[in-house]
């Protein structure tokens, strides 16, 4: 058993980096379920004035034909237009890169923003997809066949979980 | 051979692949195919109000018997998944130079169709077509005579959760013509698998099939004791042209016994609604004052069932190509 990777100070950093981007009006997007929770604490961070939107992107897996759909999809909540904005897209962990993939073709059916920036707590290695973040909480050197899974502990503090898994699948 | 067996819906793992009818579906499967549609229903705000689930497919409908209400929604919702819908009013088609069915579909599967919604008025139509079909083949059942309209049905569910929040306790009464009602069949098989507190049926004698009792429900001749404290009021059709011989009096007289007017309305719950799979008979099962009235959800039943429809054609084309997960 690995140590849990805590996100609290990863989070501050991001949030410091992401001001750095220097980005007018920002929207933020979580991805559903991960990314939404990082989103969460770098939403409130930030003191960011537009609602933060959550993206389930099951719709637009690559991967419906062969496992079909999660059924515990969620509804998408873009509570202001993407049109012409600088778009924020915060995920948990960037692997494959084919959930990001999912989530760039879901935000352009919302309409056209201006930039699209990547925010990742976890950066492991296995891209599939010529994919990278623009901030990276952290970089961490996982085998495939181990996971990091995220969790939210009884405090509400978000860390990682070091799993080894019995087969590929979740989260990319 | 009657088509009330189930089995044939779902394949040797254990995944949907048909949805020919209601009865023999576990309760899970029914709430997925709910809580699905669910996230189908933003759609409405997207600037391109289409997802690639369904890319690269072809789904024919297939219709012996005509529609267009469930023929239109059929269509919407293939084509919001992105599939390729191929319309076929079949009533007018080579059945009539003597094809038979299993020759028209097995036709149209070599042109590589992935998915037929079929609507006969012969009752296990759809389920005679998914028999015969390569397991590829999914087959959905659009209307098969008097046996199920299982689609319908589900839209008519999703509808009563949205709008009462869920089906426990609720009290549910089925107006009208249920002897020639696939529709009622559906509905009160869903209701039963959804745990709803109680089913009525109200209507004429000479419209409630005898055996109905042993689906589960009461039997009402009288509206205002059938409507008395119901939650939901679920009113068919009065279908005058399957009627063979003296079924009902007169129009006037159906309607003074059976026709749903506010007055009569008054004896259900004081928030109940009011639905109707449509067409509507005006003035003859319901009164317009109900039918265009505050408690009338009729119209949001027409909307939900496009994404009702989506989700049951995502379910059965998931997974379609087997294999394993790739993150």
């Amino acid at each position: 058993m690995t140590n849990p990777i805590l996100l609290a100070p990863i989070l501050d950093q991001m949030a410091a980096d992401i001001q750095a981007l220097d980005l007018e009006r920002p929207l933020m997007i979580g991805i559903h379920t991960g990314g939404a929770w990082v989103a969460e604490e770098l939403h409130r961070r930030l003191e960011l004035p537009s609602p933060l939107g959550t993206l389930d992107i099951s719709f637009y897996r690559d991967d419906f034909s062969r496992v079909g759909l999660n059924p515990s999809v969620r509804s998408s909540t873009l509570p202001e237009s993407v049109d012409d904005r600088a778009v924020i897209l915060v995920d948990d962990v960037l692997y494959t890169g084919r959930t990001l993939r999912a989530a760039l073709n879901e935000i352009f059916s919302w309409g056209r923003p201006a930039v699209v920036r990547l925010a990742v707590a976890l950066d492991r290695p296995g891209r599939e997809l010529p994919i990278q973040a623009d901030v990276v909480g952290q970089r961490v050197e996982l085998t495939p066949e181990r996971q990091a899974k995220i969790a939210r502990g009884e405090d509400g503090a978000l860390r990682f979980d070091i799993l080894t898994r019995e087969r590929r699948g979740g989260s990319a | 051979m009657m088509p009330s067996d189930s089995a044939v819906q779902f394949d040797s793992s254990g995944r949907l692949r048909h949805f020919l009818t209601i009865n023999g579906l576990p309760r899970e499967t029914l709430t997925g195919i709910l809580d699905t549609a669910e996230s189908f229903m933003s759609f409405g705000q997207r600037e391109i109000r289409k997802v690639p689930l369904l890319r690269g497919r072809t789904v024919v409908n297939l219709f012996f018997e005509a529609s267009t209400r469930t023929r239109t929604t059929f269509e919407i919702a293939a084509k919001r998944l992105s599939a390729d819908v191929i319309n076929l009013n079949a009533a007018r088609m080579s059945t009539s130079k003597g094809e038979t069915i299993l020759d028209t579909v097995r036709t149209l599967e070599a042109m590589h169709t992935d998915m037929f919604v079929v609507r006969d008025s012969a009752s296990g139509a759809a389920h005679l077509i998914a028999s015969h079909l390569p397991s590829h083949v999914r087959v959905i059942n659009a209307g098969d005579g008097r046996h199920a309209h299982p689609t319908q049905a589900m839209l008519d569910m999703f509808t009563i959760r949205r709008e009462k929040g869920g089906f426990d306790g609720l009290c549910v009464a089925i107006v009208g013509d249920v002897l020639h009602s696939r529709v009622a069949r559906s509905q009160i098989h869903a209701l039963s698998t959804l745990g709803v507190a109680e089913v009525r049926v109200i209507g004429p004698r000479t419209l409630i099939p005898t055996e109905i009792e042993s689906m589960g429900v009461k039997v009402f001749a009288d509206m205002a004791e059938g409507l008395s404290g119901a939650d939901v009021v679920m009113m068919l059709r009065l279908q005058r042209e399957r009627m063979e011989g003296q079924l009902v009096p007169s129009e006037q007289e159906y309607f003074s016994r059976y026709g749903l007017t506010e007055e009569k309305l008054r004896h259900a719950a004081s928030d109940a609604i009011v639905m109707h799979p449509g067409p509507i008979n005006r003035g003859l099962e319901i009164a317009s004052s109900v039918a265009d009235g505050e408690r009338s959800v009729i119209l949001s039943q027409v909307t939900n069932g496009i994404a009702v429809r989506m989700s049951i054609m995502a379910t059965l084309m998931g997974g379609a190509d087997g294999g394993e997960e790739t993150g």
